[in-house]
């Protein structure tokens, strides 16, 4: 026991480097943000006059808190294209997650029914298209889904159609890539949780009577749900943000809330309201991010 | 019993399967056509290397893409430094004060939308006055990989026996030559595994680096995204084939490593 305390103590020093390093990068931006989010919009360069400056000492502070501004705020729910971007994202999220939850659920079923040696092949075929570019998976889409692409030539070829399709630059393209980037993500803690049960309950299930059927409903679906619940938030967090995939398949019709904020910043220029978009987003983002953290907490507590 | 209840159903099998084809069927014809001879994307003309050929001349894009992999080298290195001192100090430290927000902090960023991040790094960046170019691109990522390098180290590293440390220091080692000697041999895979995930994180982001970089100084998913916005080129396909055999490359030592791992202990999940 002694011999453990003494380990304890380099061990808690081993953090001090990536802790500062978490707070100057990744913490302290976010400080950087809310301040220009509370700036004003100037027309010179840099693009944002600061509403205070910390070189100038204490009483700079202290005015500069009696005029902090929150017009950017309120152009965020006055204009209509922030609130119809901020909808859309959350619309686009739960239908992706959903379709997430429908296809990947069968395949990490399958999975976990799978010899123990397919299942390591399986999860690392799974795995390999996470570590392939994100981005060349969407572009391999595009030279499917393209006018006289791949698909539109099988359904020509199959007089399933008789014109072919328009499949870029729609909605229906947009949730294909979508869902596609996704489906690692959700198949991954499915088929944790799935392959973790024990077999012996839908045994079980099975001498007491149930079909394959209400077994599945009565015992494995409901033990399942808190890997449904990590791979919903795993999924549905970063797809409110997305910005690449409906860029470059979606129509131009109306954006996600990723793509007004980057709109806003490269092409408006207008940093302030870009940050009040991202302080936005991250206060939507915030009761998510949380529940995801219990759940990872609850399951690394269960494995420990 | 067990058998039947274990039985793959052929509902299972169709499912595997079309998964399967669905998450590699669009890879597989992208690599088809990156050899194709014709200038039309759509149209097959014969097997070639004509694309590869037009890479290699094209200055923007090689540089492009010397600048990505040297990004991707540096910031993946420093983040596998400081993500297993981050997994050690999680697994193997006592409670600190603030663990709960250090923890939260190498979460949050695993499942943050990348404008998030890439425009508070920006934002900060632009205050402290930095030239933003390689460096600035590094720390972002480096900021971003570490969390993935901590969740693999971790999870490793939970996995491991205390007792070997112990045992190592009652015979006479101190913490750190019992952590170096012991500990750091058997998580060797797992940092392995970490640091080519940083790699490959790094090599594919293109909305961090947009908000992060300068001008002059484009990564290679910059280029091939701008490339992609103005439609599809034959060039573009050899491109990514080279990228994915590039990763391929990275995922089949990372296996082995994690082979190498699990035959010494518990396998550890690559994620």
């Amino acid at each position: 026991m002694s011999a453990r305390r003494i380990f304890a103590q380099p061990a808690r020093y081993a953090a001090i480097a990536p802790y500062v390093w978490m707070v100057l990068f990744f913490l302290v931006p976010f400080g950087f943000v809310l301040k220009i989010s509370l700036s004003q919009t100037a027309i010179a360069q840099p693009p944002y006059m600061p509403v205070f400056d910390f070189t100038e000492g204490w009483a700079a502070i202290k005015a500069a808190f009696a005029q902090l501004s929150l017009d950017n705020f309120t152009l965020l729910v006055s204009d209509s294209l922030y609130i119809s971007s901020y909808l859309r994202s959350l619309v686009v999220a739960v239908t992706s997650t959903l379709i997430l939850l429908l296809i990947g659920y069968p395949i990490a079923y399958g999975m976990a029914r799978l010899p123990q040696r397919r299942q390591a092949i399986a999860m690392m075929l799974v795995i390999i298209p996470f570590w392939t570019s994100f981005l060349i998976r969407i572009y391999a889409w595009i030279n499917i889904l393209q006018h006289d692409g791949l698909l539109n030539k099988i359904l020509l070829a199959l007089h399933l159609v008789s014109t072919p399709v328009v499949w870029l630059s729609t909605d229906t393209a947009m949730y294909i890539g979508i869902v596609y980037s996704y489906l690692p993500f959700m198949i991954l803690p499915l088929y944790a949780t799935l392959a973790r049960m024990d077999p012996s309950l839908l045994e079980a299930a099975s001498d007491l009577g149930a079909s394959p059927g209400r077994a599945f409903w009565l015992v494995t679906f409901p033990l399942s749900l808190p890997g449904v619940g990590a791979g919903a938030l795993l999924c549905f967090i970063p797809i409110v943000g997305e910005f690449v995939i409906p860029d470059l398949l979606a129509g131009s019709g109306s954006m996600m809330i990723g793509q007004t904020l980057w709109l806003e910043f490269f092409t408006n220029k207008d940093w302030p309201v870009a940050a009040a978009a991202a302080v936005a987003l991250l206060v939507l983002l915030v009761p998510p991010l949380l529940l995801y953290d219990r759940l990872q907490r609850r399951q690394l507590g269960g494995e420990g | 019993m067990a058998g039947k209840v274990n039985r793959l159903s052929p509902f299972n099998i169709t499912a595997l399967a079309l998964g399967m084809a669905f998450l590699y069927l669009p890879i597989v014809i992208l690599v088809i056509y990156s050899f194709n001879a014709s200038r039309l994307v759509t149209v097959w003309g014969g097997w070639s290397l004509r694309w590869y050929h037009e890479f290699f001349n094209d200055r923007a894009m090689l540089d492009a893409a010397w600048m990505s992999l040297r990004v991707a080298a540096v910031s993946a290195t420093i983040a596998t430094l400081l993500g297993t001192l981050a997994a050690v100090g999680l697994v193997r430290g006592e409670r600190f004060r603030g663990r709960s927000l250090f923890s939260g902090m190498l979460y949050a960023p695993l499942v943050m939308p990348e404008v998030i991040s890439g425009l508070s790094l920006l934002l900060l960046f632009v205050a402290l006055n930095a030239e933003r170019g390689f460096w600035t691109v590094t720390i972002a990522h480096t900021t971003l990989t570490m969390c993935f390098v901590t969740v693999v180290v971790q999870s490793r590293l939970a996995s491991l026996d205390r007792s070997l440390e112990e045992a190592a220091m009652d015979l006479g080692c101190d913490p750190v030559q019992a952590f170096l000697r012991v500990t750091l041999p058997l998580i060797i895979p797992a940092i392995a595994a970490g640091w080519m995930l940083a790699f490959t994180l790094s090599l594919d982001d293109v909305v961090i680096a947009s908000f992060t970089t300068g001008p002059g100084s484009a990564t290679l998913p910059i280029r091939i995204y701008s490339e992609v916005r103005l439609g599809v080129k034959p060039e573009i396909n050899a491109i990514c084939t080279m990228v994915i055999a590039l990763i391929a490359v990275v995922i089949v030592i990372a296996s082995l490593a994690s082979k190498l791992s699990s035959s010494q202990g518990e396998s550890a999940a690559p994620l």
